[in-house]
């Protein structure tokens, strides 16, 4: 356990390091928390900005995860549009962008992920966008509207839900897949086939197997998406969504353990004793797999803030979890417990067509990942199957009409 | 605005004025009040701000949708007047509701 008087510096301002210094707080910390954060308002949700936000449904103050004011009745010094540039860790001190820097006797690394950018021709044109931060989606948002088409490169969760929500504004959207079918990356063949019908229903077009080579302009905007074979795609924005890296150099230079993110333990301590890490920059355990892997996820970035709650605070660590995510495009939800590792099965209870329906990936006979379309009971009771790792009766899953409350209990 | 008394499982009261339109959870949620996880932010994807409304206020929450029933049904410690908290809006009517938190939400 850290001293009570401890100051806690947090590098990144995100859902993560946001949580964290609310946490710490409502823990008993007792000492200085200082909150650096690149961006310049105080720390938000991320997920509505491509659904609720976009559509205008949502505004900033709900966005918010706290009113700006409490972090100063909380004692907690939020220090906007500056970032960490360098940690001397023999000193224990925090070099900011700004020229200042800050003493430290715990610091939090919850300086997330950046989207990757395409080292391709005309890449750098007005109307080439990106979604990750609250000023990408403002101006998305001011870019789309009727008659307006928008090419979105790369067929994953955050380029589906905008091109969903672009529907939804009366835009025009085409989706640019490298490959031969979307989420490709991240979710099985069913779900694939299903959230393609589903958005061809709503008007959105597709062109997998399209591999972008380049962006044409016309007087410094992007007016068409280049592809491989020689077609061009008319639009009059792209947004780019081909995936993230973990903002991982300052762990880095300071020599911290590093391999495809900062490497963590289940308390969220770095390979430094006195640093620990949060969030999508980290690579942590997940011992249902028995492996470590990288999640970007708000699930994950509030257990791991909670994980690091507890080891700076003293209290016993959070029961293991089971990593979870979801996604809403149209009327549909998705809800998916679980990662796809190892599995040799996978089974479909219920119908796809019906709109309702859960894909379930096996091991032997556990349960290692479920995909819940509007499908509340299956996620609910597939999530406490992959945590317990129990093994399910797979005739008794395949049936609906057997109740997911008797599936587990048999 | 409506005062909205949040009573944690040991007993603790906090009292927060929340704006109509918002949600009980997002009162909670942007106050700090522990015992509310809301992992989702309000997206009726988690059942981790799930609340006991006291009896006198059930009517006045109106109903669940298919959705948050379906939620709830797999919570831990569910009652008759279990509620998601992202599910109930504040309202004029609500001034005075009174919920109670469960001893952890999962």
């Amino acid at each position: 356990m850290t001293s009570p008087d401890a100051h806690v510096v947090i590098v990144g301002a995100g859902h993560a390091g946001g949580t964290l210094a609310a946490l710490l707080r409502q823990y008993g910390h007792a000492g200085p928390v200082t909150l650096v954060g690149e961006e310049p308002i105080p720390p938000y949700q991320r997920p509505p900005l491509s659904k609720a936000w976009l559509k205008g449904e949502a505004d900033a103050e709900t966005l918010a995860l706290k009113p700006l004011e409490f972090y100063a009745e909380n004692r907690i010094d939020f220090r906007p549009s500056v970032c960490g540039v360098r940690i001397d860790r023999d000193q224990k001190r925090l070099a900011l962008s700004d020229g200042t820097d800050l003493a430290y006797d715990i610091l939090v690394l919850a300086t997330g992920a950046r989207p990757i950018r395409l080292p391709i021709p005309g890449a750098d044109l007005e109307g080439i966008l990106e979604l990750r931060t609250a000023a990408d989606a403002e101006a998305l948002k001011g870019a789309l509207g009727p008659g307006r088409t928008m090419a979105v490169v790369g067929g994953g969760y955050i380029g589906l839900e905008a091109a969903a929500s672009a529907r939804a504004l009366g835009a025009d959207a085409v989706v640019l897949e490298r490959e031969p079918r979307i989420l490709a990356r991240v979710a099985g063949e069913v779900l694939s086939t299903f959230f393609r019908t589903l958005h061809e229903g709503h008007g959105v077009q597709f062109l997998t197997g399209a591999s972008v080579t380049g962006f044409r302009g016309e007087a410094g905007r992007v007016t068409g998406v280049e592809l491989a074979d020689g077609r061009v795609i008319d639009c009059d924005l792209a947004l780019v969504g081909v995936g993230a890296v973990p903002n991982q150099e300052l762990a880095q230079e300071a020599g911290l353990a590093v391999n495809r993110g900062v490497v963590v333990d289940l308390e969220a301590r770095t390979s430094d004793p006195s640093i620990f890490a949060i969030g999508d920059v980290t690579l942590r355990p997940m011992p249902i797999y028995g492996r470590d892997f990288r999640m970007e996820s708000v699930p994950n970035a509030l257990e791991q803030a909670k994980q690091a709650a507890c080891a700076i605070t003293g209290r016993p660590a959070p029961a293991g979890e089971t990593p979870w995510q979801w996604s809403d495009q149209y009327d549909i939800k998705l809800q998916i417990a679980g990662y796809n590792f190892d599995s040799d099965q996978t089974l479909v209870r219920g119908d796809p067509g019906s709109g309702r329906f859960a894909i379930f990936h096996l091991k032997g006979d556990q349960v290692q990942a479920v995909e819940a379309i509007n499908s509340p009971p299956e996620f609910m009771m597939g999530r406490q199957l992959i945590g317990s790792r129990r093994p399910v009766d797979k005739q008794r899953l395949a049936d609906p009409s057997i109740s997911m409350k008797e599936v587990a209990a048999a | 605005m409506a005062k909205i008394t949040f009573i944690q499982h040991d007993g603790t009261e906090h009292v927060h004025e929340g704006k109509t339109g918002l949600s009980v959870m997002e009162v909670a949620v942007k106050n700090n009040v522990p015992g509310i996880d809301a992992d989702c932010g309000g997206a009726c994807a988690c059942a981790t701000c799930h609340v006991y409304v006291d009896a006198a206020w059930l009517e006045k929450t109106g109903e669940k949708t298919a959705m948050e029933e379906s939620m709830l049904d797999f919570a831990e410690g569910v009652e008759p007047n279990s509620r998601l908290a992202c599910q109930i809006k504040i309202a004029d009517g609500l001034d005075g509701l009174v919920v109670r938190l469960p001893e952890s939400q999962h």
